[in-house]
Formats: C-alpha cells, structure tokens, sequence
C-alpha cells in the first residue's frame, strides 16, 4: 500500500481548485473592464470591509461541518457591539484588550448556550438558533434603548480598526492560521468531521459527539462576539441594527466554498475562498457599472452558478471513486 | 432449440470507465424455472440484473426474450416487456399506502381521475396471490421488512411480469420471514412465472432453485443443476480455489474468566442477561433476529444505557456511560451495521482506523499524522485488505473488505481484551469470509475472548466455544459446542411465545 497521494491528483480532484479557477476568472474580468481593481490599497479594502464576514465564516464551517447552522450570529454580533459601545460611552472601559477580551466572553456564552440547547435538548439547529436571533438582536435594542453610541464615544477603541490600522488583518491572519491547523492537525477537527461525516460512528468510535457538538457552537459565537467587537472598531459606531441579515452571507461563503449542508465536508481554504468571492462580487458590481438595485439579482445568479460547479466537481470526484471500485 | 427458453443472453459485456464489470457473459432462463445466480461480492451478479432490467445498457451482447432479440433503453422497456425487479431494500414509499405503492407509476386512470376503488381491489387479489394478512389501505413505513418486500412483489405482479428478478430477498429476513418468502417464490412458479434470483446463502439455493449459473471476477464460470453439484464444489466455483476449511478453529489452551454480566437488563429490550467469557474463547450468543442480542451489547459498550445489573470485567466492576468508558475498559466491539456505525464512508481507510485512538497518539495538542499512517497501515495490511492506498474511501470497498478495515480499527486499540463480534460477515463473500473467521482465529489464540453475535448457523456451530441462545430478551440456554446442534439451538430461539420482557 502507498502512503502518498500524486500532487496532481490532489489538485486535479479538488473542490478548491475549481474555486481558485472561478476566482481568477472573475478577477481577470473585473480588472479588464475595471483595471484599478487590483491594486493593493482596494485589495486591502475588500479585506477589511468583509473582515466580519470572513471571521464568522470560520465558526459557521465548524457548525455546519456537524451538519449544524446559526442564524443567530449577527445577533450575537449586535449583542456583543452594542455591550462594548455602550461600556465606552458611559465611560465604564477604554482598554481595548479588555474589551476585546469582554467581547469575546459574550459571545462565547451566547453560543455555548446554543450549543447546550442543541446537543442536550435536542432541538433543530435552525429553530433553536432563531430564536435566539430575536433574542440577542432584542437585546441589543434593549440595553441600548435603541440609542447609538457613537464615533465620539468609541474615539480611542476606533483608532484599531480605523482604515489604514493593521487591527482587523492581524486578527484575520491568525484566526485563519490557527484554524488552517485546528481543523487539520488536531483531535477536535478530527472530531468535528467524524461527527458531521457518520455521528453514529463517531460516537462508538469514542467521540464524545455532545461536546463536539456544544464546542461547535461554542466557537461560533466566540467568532461572532470578536466581530462585534470588531464591527464597533471598523465603523466606529454601535448600533442595535448592526449587520442586520448579514448571516445569511456567512452562510453563503461557507456555501459556496463548498461546505456540506449536510455536514462532514468542507474545509478553512474552501471557506476562504468562498467568502473572498462574495467579496469581489459585492465590491465589483458597481466598479463594473451594474446598478445597485440589481446587484442582488447579480449576486444570488453568481451563488448559484458557483454551488452548481460545486455539485458537478463533487460527483466527478464520486464518480472517480467508485470507478476505481473493483466491481 | 431443445430447450424452451424465454429469457437468454450471450456475450453480454459491460464496461464502466476503469473497469470490465461484466466480460462475455452468458445466461439460460427456461420457461417457468427458478434460477439462482451466485458469486462472490463483485462478481458483476448486481450489474448482470441491471442489465436485464434496462438500468445499464451492455456494450457487446445479445439479449432474447422468447427468442426473439431486444434491446432496452431503460426501464419500461423492460417492464413493457414483462420483466420486474425486487431489490433486497425495499424501495418502496413509506408515507404512502400499499395500493399506492403497487400502482405507482402505472396507476388505473379513467376519464383523467384515479380509479381509487379498483386499484384497491385489485391491490387486495394480488396480495392474496401471495397470502398476505395486511390490508391494502395500511402505510407501507408501518409494515415490517418481509412485507415491504411482499408489496415490491405484488408491485411486480401487477405488472403482468413473467420474470421477476430477486436481488438477495432474505438478507433482511427472519429464518421465519424467509419461510413465508419461499413459500411465495414456490407459489410464483407454480403459477408460471420465471424467477432468477440473488443469494449468498446455500440455504435459498437448495430451498427454491432448480438450476443454479455461477459468474466469477465479471466472468461466467458455469451453470449447474442444483441437485448435481455439491456444495463444497459450488463454492470451488465461486472462490475460484479450494476452501479447505471454512472454520478454522485453532486448538486454544482455554484460560481463566475474563468477563462476565450478571442480570442485566433494559426495560423493553433484554432482561436477565448473564454470560461469562474466558480468555482465548469464543463464545457464541445467538437467537432470533429481535432476540435483544445486539441491544445487550450496545448496552455492554455504552451506546445506550442498561436499567441494571452488573459488567464485570478481570474482577472489577465497570461503570460504562458512554463508549469511551467501554474501549478505554478494553471492550471494543464491531458494529453490525457497518455503513452506519462502524466506519466513516466517506473518510481514508488509515483515518477510520486511527479515529479511536488519535488521543492516544497525539503529542500535546496535535495529532501525529505520521504515526497514524504508519500504524493504520500495518494494521489494514495484517488482516490483508486489498485496497489501493490507505487514503481509498471506505465507501470503495467491498463488504469483505469494509468488515476487515472495521477489524483493523479494532486491532489498533493496544488495551483490548474482549471483542465483540456483531454478525462480523453478513453480506461478506464466501472468500472474505473465511479470512474473517481466521482472524478470528488469531484472536482467539492470543488470549482474547471473543464474542461472536450472530443469526448464521453454520457460522456458531463451526466457530465457537460455548453457545448462549437468547430468546425475547432472555437468554433461554447455553450449549457447549459438543452438544450443540441447529436443532437444539432453533429450540431453544424460539421456546415458549408469551414471555415477556
């Protein structure tokens, strides 16, 4: 038996490379009828205005990788800006480590909750999660009694993810390290797909499957509460609409980066990937001079194009499997 | 022609990209017969009936019905034609009725509207066809296996067809269940109808079939009267060599008590349950399917959680919540179902085999790939699977070799002591099956006591040490195999109805 696989076949039968082919064919459109696009200063803006998108998109592969989703983050996110805005605006905290930290905290707790509901109680991902979208997004009404607080209250804290700081890219580039290898070296990422991919046989095969599943969630809401945070930084202001139905953007990164709706399957590239040409899309529909009421249209063609690629590379590669399959 | 046939094909290939599934096959149906096709898993049995049923369409090839030639585009063509399938699955509707499910398709239409009435009625005489007790008007989801496939069968009845193909009817079936199946299938041939059908067990073979055809690596090796070919030659034909010993049991110095449960018991599934296993013995434990066999060791291995009673194992007692407790206790069990609970199908041969001990292995907070490779392949390559690389998908194997990956997981884990063996070779092939009793062999000369969970007589009698028969949740006896026969052991399944968990 060999222990290695051919680098060509890994490339020729993967899921990413049809992604990155999709990717440089919109690139290479975009900057034809737009030759400005590429330059670093607006790469480094697609990066920075999608900061949100691309770090919850991490906790979503986790939760859907369980064969899980949560609709609830950008609550969360709400919930977690609007508690950081507000302890500045009263003058409680300033340091932005320890609101960072507090942020963090917040939502850590709001998706272990989740996690606990869904594991222990058994209940549906999608209703559990959407309750708690009202709940937490209520929240952040609540406790803010539907006040902002705004760039003068957050003045200080603003200054790390201002355009031109280097705030939002650090935490990017290190979520998605730490997650390349998590996912890819460890006993928990090994966990998280065998519960996605067979959870019967993940159990008798000694996986604790409750844990993985809370641990999940867990994460999840941790990503979402730094983006609170991170969203109060970047736009300099908190408000209790924040984000509002960006979920579902999340959703569709992981989506189209070819994650399983059905869990077991997808990976830190793919989910990359895919949240980075949602990315290009939104940012170059207007550069490209469609108009803005039909840039959904435009987008949701694009998601759908993208998914049925998707769907046809997985079956090839199905297909190569099974015709290897000695019959 | 001498013969009066009504189905025949000649030179039939069938090549799928990579691979020749079916290479000049041939294959003789006379008028009204019953006609096993055997091989083992692979042999192209599955892709031969897909041939006939129009599913796949042969590259080379002649197929003849009532001697005049055909050629399929698909299904309806061969259902026009009056041929009909029945897969050991029944692909039925669950949520709809038994008129529903038998009409589907073909539904009696006048005037545009449904004829409710009729459909009904004629669902009612082709279920007495088959002496069935349930009512056409009932869900198909709340009748059991056996009549499920009853419905599949009237299905092909109403049909009109004159050959009905049966893909493995009795591997969901009951020994009972299978007895109401020959029945039907003796019935059908009484009536005139053409039956070739699918089975690993000889028992089917010699029950219904007059003539038995034998297809070997996609190749047809020959076609025998059933009652003038032995078994042991039959089997010659399907392995392509000589299996010496089907069961070869070692002689193994029988140790002290390893393990034992005392009373255990789960309201609704077994009651009572006491056994003991010593070490290098193999012990039996079987019953009717529904016996409470398998649910007293999910029990023992903490996949689901007994009422009471105690698991003793080397002098202690054992707290089992969940399945860790149980493989870190040195209990490892093979799953019966191994698309569902043994392995990831969708995951690398070497990483199912590592999934349970990637802890054990790890440094620190990273899990070492290297070793994991190493160890997954020493392991599949000493119980000899034949696959291409440690990083084939599960779901690309044969059963045989599924079950042997599934034993190689078990192997990797340093601390085991008992195995646990749920029905370690049904749907294995004759070949793969007598590798898996020599391992089991192995075991059984190393010290560890096994415990082999099964409903195949032969299988019991010819392994094991000592037999416990199970009976509604109950064990109702325990055989040395000295004293053990299938009579006694049927007995002993099936004693007294009425008792009750």
């Amino acid at each position: 038996m060999k222990n290695k696989n051919s680098l060509l076949k890994k490339i020729t039968g993967s899921r990413e490379a049809s992604l990155v082919i999709v990717l440089i064919v919109l690139l290479v459109v975009i900057s034809i009828m737009s030759p400005s696009f590429l330059s670093p200063s607006n790469i480094g803006q697609i990066f920075r205005n999608n900061a949100l998108t691309l770090l919850m998109a991490l906790g979503m592969l986790c939760v859907m990788l369980t064969s899980g989703i949560d609709i609830s983050i950008t609550s969360t996110l709400a919930f977690t800006g609007m508690s950081i805005g507000l302890l500045q605006k009263y003058d409680v905290i300033h340091n932005t480590l320890l609101l960072f930290a507090i942020g963090t905290l917040i939502g850590l707790i709001c998706g272990t909750i989740n996690g606990l509901i869904i594991a222990k109680g058994k209940v549906a991902p999608i209703i559990c999660t959407m309750g708690f979208m009202y709940i937490w997004r209520g929240m952040a009404y609540v406790i803010s009694n539907n006040n902002w607080a705004s760039g003068a209250d957050v003045a200080g804290f603003s200054d790390f993810g201002k355009d031109g700081a280097i705030g939002p890219y650090v935490i990017l580039t290190v979520a998605y390290i730490v997650f390349f290898v998590m996912m890819k070296w460890t006993k928990f990422g090994r966990s998280i797909y065998a519960v996605g991919s067979n959870v019967e046989a993940a159990r008798i095969s000694g996986i604790n499957v409750e844990r993985t599943i809370i641990s999940a969630y867990s994460i999840m809401g941790m990503l979402a509460g730094i983006a609170g945070v991170l969203s109060v930084s970047i736009y300099a202001s908190a408000q209790p609409n924040m984000q509002y139905g960006k979920e579902m953007d999340v959703i569709a990164a992981c989506v189209i980066g070819g994650v399983s709706m059905s869990g077991g399957r997808g990976s830190v590239v793919g989910t990359f990937l895919g949240a980075i040409i949602i990315a290009v899309i939104a940012k170059a529909l207007p550069l490209v001079g469609i108009d803005a009421i039909a840039q959904n249209l435009v987008k949701g063609a694009i998601i759908l194009f993208v998914v049925v690629l998707n769907v046809i590379t997985q079956r090839t590669m199905d297909k190569q499997a099974l015709m290897r399959r000695e019959m | 022609m001498s013969e009066d046939l009504i189905l025949e094909l000649k030179g039939i290939s069938k090549i799928f990209p990579g691979v020749k599934a079916l290479n000049n096959v041939q294959f003789k149906l006379r008028r009204g017969e019953v006609h096993a096709l055997m091989g083992e898993n692979g042999a192209g049995k599955s892709t031969f009936i897909k041939v006939i049923t129009g599913v796949h369409a042969a590259e080379e090839g002649h197929m003849y019905l009532n001697g005049e030639e055909v050629h399929f585009k698909g299904t309806q063509d061969a259902q026009a034609a009056g041929i009909a399938a029945v897969y050991q699955i029944p692909t039925s509707y669950p949520e709809l009725t038994v008129t529903e499910n038998i009409f589907i398709g073909h539904e009696i239409i006048k005037n545009g509207l449904i004829q409710w009435n009729e459909m009904n009625k004629e669902a009612e005489k082709l279920l007495s066809r088959l002496h069935a007790t349930f009512k056409v008007t009932e869900e198909v989801g709340a009748l059991t296996i056996a009549q499920q496939q009853m419905v599949e069968i009237a299905k092909a009845l109403s049909t009109n067809a004159k050959i009905i193909l049966l893909d493995e009817p009795t591997a969901a079936l009951t020994a009972n269940e299978s007895e109401e199946l020959y029945q039907i299938v003796d019935e059908l041939h009484e009536q005139g109808v053409s039956i070739i059908f699918i089975s690993h067990r000889m028992e089917d073979m010699y029950r219904l079939a007059q003539r038995v055809t034998v297809f070997r690596d996609s190749q047809y090796v020959g076609t025998y009267d059933v009652d003038g070919i032995t078994e042991a030659d039959l089997i010659k034909a399907m392995v392509g060599r000589e299996i010496t010993e089907m069961y070869p049991k070692p002689k193994v110095e029988i140790g002290r008590e390893l393990f034992h449960l005392e009373n255990l018991s789960r309201l609704g599934y077994f009651k009572d349950v006491s056994m003991y296993v010593k070490a290098g013995e193999i012990v039996g434990l079987t019953g009717l399917v529904g016996a409470g066999r398998t649910e007293t060791f999910q029990c023992v291995c903490g996949i689901e959680k007994a009422d009471s009673g105690k698991i003793v194992l080397d002098g202690k007692e054992l707290s089992i919540k969940r399945p860790r407790d149980a493989m870190n206790a040195g209990l490892i069990l093979l799953p019966e179902d191994r698309r569902r609970q043994g392995l990831i199908m969708s995951w690398g041969l070497g990483d199912n085999v590592t999934l349970p001990i990637q802890d054990e292995l790890a440094k620190g907070f990273f899990n070492d790939i290297q070793k994991e490779r190493d160890l997954s392949k020493q392991y599949l390559e000493d119980v000899d699977t034949k696959a291409v690389s440690i990083f084939d998908k599960a779901s690309t194997l044969s059963g045989g070799n599924q079950q042997k990956v599934v034993v190689a997981k078990a192997l990797a884990q340093k601390n085991m002591k008992i195995v646990i063996m749920d029905e370690p070779t049904k749907g294995v092939d004759v070949g793969a099956k007598a590798e898996i009793y020599a391992i089991m062999g192995e075991l059984a000369k190393k010290g560890y006591g096994i415990i082999l969970i099964s409903s195949d007589m032969p299988e019991v009698l010819g392994m094991s040490d000592r037999i416990y028969v199970m009976c509604k949740g109950r064990i109702t006896g325990c055989l040395d195999i000295e004293d053990a026969t299938q009579e006694k052991i049927l007995e002993l399944a099936m004693e007294q109805a009425g008792r009750e968990v």
